[in-house]
């Protein structure tokens, strides 16, 4: 709606899906242990109850997301549709391998969020799909989100970090949003980390495997200087928010 | 390329308007505002961030540059122009006046529409409580200590009427 306001697009047919329950629909699956969430349900929706309960790193990229106004519109369908790096969700899903369902006329098919997101606000759906839903895993352990942004309220991130600890299978997944052309799943780090310390329990990390943590993280980040910061500053940033949330997620 | 939509009827602050002559992409916004002749609701940045176009639609405060008007054909709208009635303010809308919290005034349609919803569904919002609400409405000259002297004396004058 913003490009239209602006004149950088004209539509002349426009299909509204706005009132699909279906893309608003939320499926807790607690059997199959997870959840799938129609692309048109508002991130207000996720800020709390049973969707923050389950995926509170959602929950807490939810709450960041532009204002009251912003979060009772906006929804995972549009922050997948534009695939702006930046998108607050678009780290939780690559953190939780989120699988991306698409539905055309004749065919639907599950794509895996890694090979969903291609580059800057590129993706991979085709001409007539629609993005239908995201399905996560509901996973037992720790989950974070944590962005950096110029003020609190309505603001972009200027760097975003998702870190998930599953502790049935020892691993860690982080996630970054902001500091390169699409999500960086930062896959050294996590193979790293889990060989350092056992992820099943709860352990101390020490300083200077924390500070070794966030340095790794920052060597994976991607950052580039725009209007918004720079790549210097941004690759602290990631670094900063992977240690908080690693040392947070011993901590509980 | 004929891209006039059809004529669609929308229904704000419980009055079925005719929108007539309208471009498909005309946000819910402009046609408030020259369409409907309900220029209340005032447009900004166009893109969300500064809240002074905030409606409620259907129970939810949204911001009315960012929904396309067309597609909110079976919507109950409400905009400022609802909320007083002849010349008597609401609650808000006088703690403003008397607590000065407009000065260029262009973003007060918006915050009290904000703040009319937090209180309709909050009537005791903390202090955080409504900061949060009013986070998507920007206002760049009371400084918002005003603004919040404004809500805690709405607070309070309602509180009192309800007793």
């Amino acid at each position: 709606m913003v490009e239209i306001n602006f004149n950088h697009r004209k539509p002349t047919d426009v299909i509204a899906l706005r009132r699909v329950d279906e893309l608003k629909s939320v499926n807790i699956d607690i059997k199959n242990s997870q959840i799938t969430i129609g692309a048109g349900l508002p991130y207000q929706q996720m800020e709390h109850g049973e969707i923050a309960l389950h995926l509170p790193a959602l929950a807490q990229a939810a709450r960041t997301v532009g204002s009251p106004q912003i979060r009772s519109a906006g929804s995972i369908g549009g922050n997948l549709g534009t695939c702006s790096p930046a998108g607050d969700a678009l780290p939780v899903l690559s953190a939780l391998n989120a699988t991306v369902n698409l539905q055309s006329a004749d065919s639907s098919r599950a794509i895996s969020i890694h090979d969903f997101m291609v580059g800057v606000k590129r993706n991979a759906r085709m001409p007539g799909e629609i993005i239908v839903s995201t399905t996560l895993p509901i996973v037992s352990g720790w989950q974070g989100y944590s962005k950096v942004g110029v003020r609190n309220a309505m603001v972009i991130s200027v760097a975003s970090c998702c870190l998930v600890v599953d502790r049935i299978n020892g691993t860690i997944a982080v996630a970054l949003g902001a500091v390169g052309p699409t999500i960086i799943r930062c896959r050294e780090t996590e193979s790293w980390l889990a060989a350092q310390v056992d992820l099943k329990a709860k352990t101390t990390v020490s300083p200077n495997l924390l500070q070794e943590f966030g340095d790794r993280i920052a060597t994976e980040s991607k950052p580039i200087d725009d209007h918004r910061s720079t790549a210097a500053y941004r690759r602290h940033a990631v670094a900063v928010l992977a240690r908080r949330m690693l040392t947070r997620a011993n901590a509980q | 390329m004929n891209s006039n939509s059809e004529i669609y009827s929308l229904t704000v602050n419980g009055k079925t308007h005719e929108v007539r002559d309208s471009w498909v992409g005309e946000s819910l916004l402009y046609v408030l505002r020259e369409r409907l002749d309900l220029p209340g609701t005032k447009g900004a940045c166009e893109q969300g961030e500064c809240g002074s176009c905030t409606v409620i639609m259907d129970g939810q405060a949204v911001c009315s540059c960012l929904v396309m008007a067309a597609t909110a054909i079976d919507s109950e709208i409400r905009t400022v122009e609802s909320l007083s009635v002849g010349d008597s303010l609401t609650e808000v809308q006088d703690a403003f006046v008397t607590e000065g919290g407009v000065q260029c005034g262009f973003c007060t349609p918006g915050l009290v529409v904000a703040i009319e919803h937090l209180l309709s569904q909050n009537p005791d919002p903390s202090e955080i409580e409504i900061k949060e609400a009013i986070s998507g409405n920007i206002c760049r000259c009371t400084g918002y200590g005003r603004i919040f002297e404004a809500v805690d004396k709405a607070v309070s004058v309602r509180k009192a009427k309800s007793s």
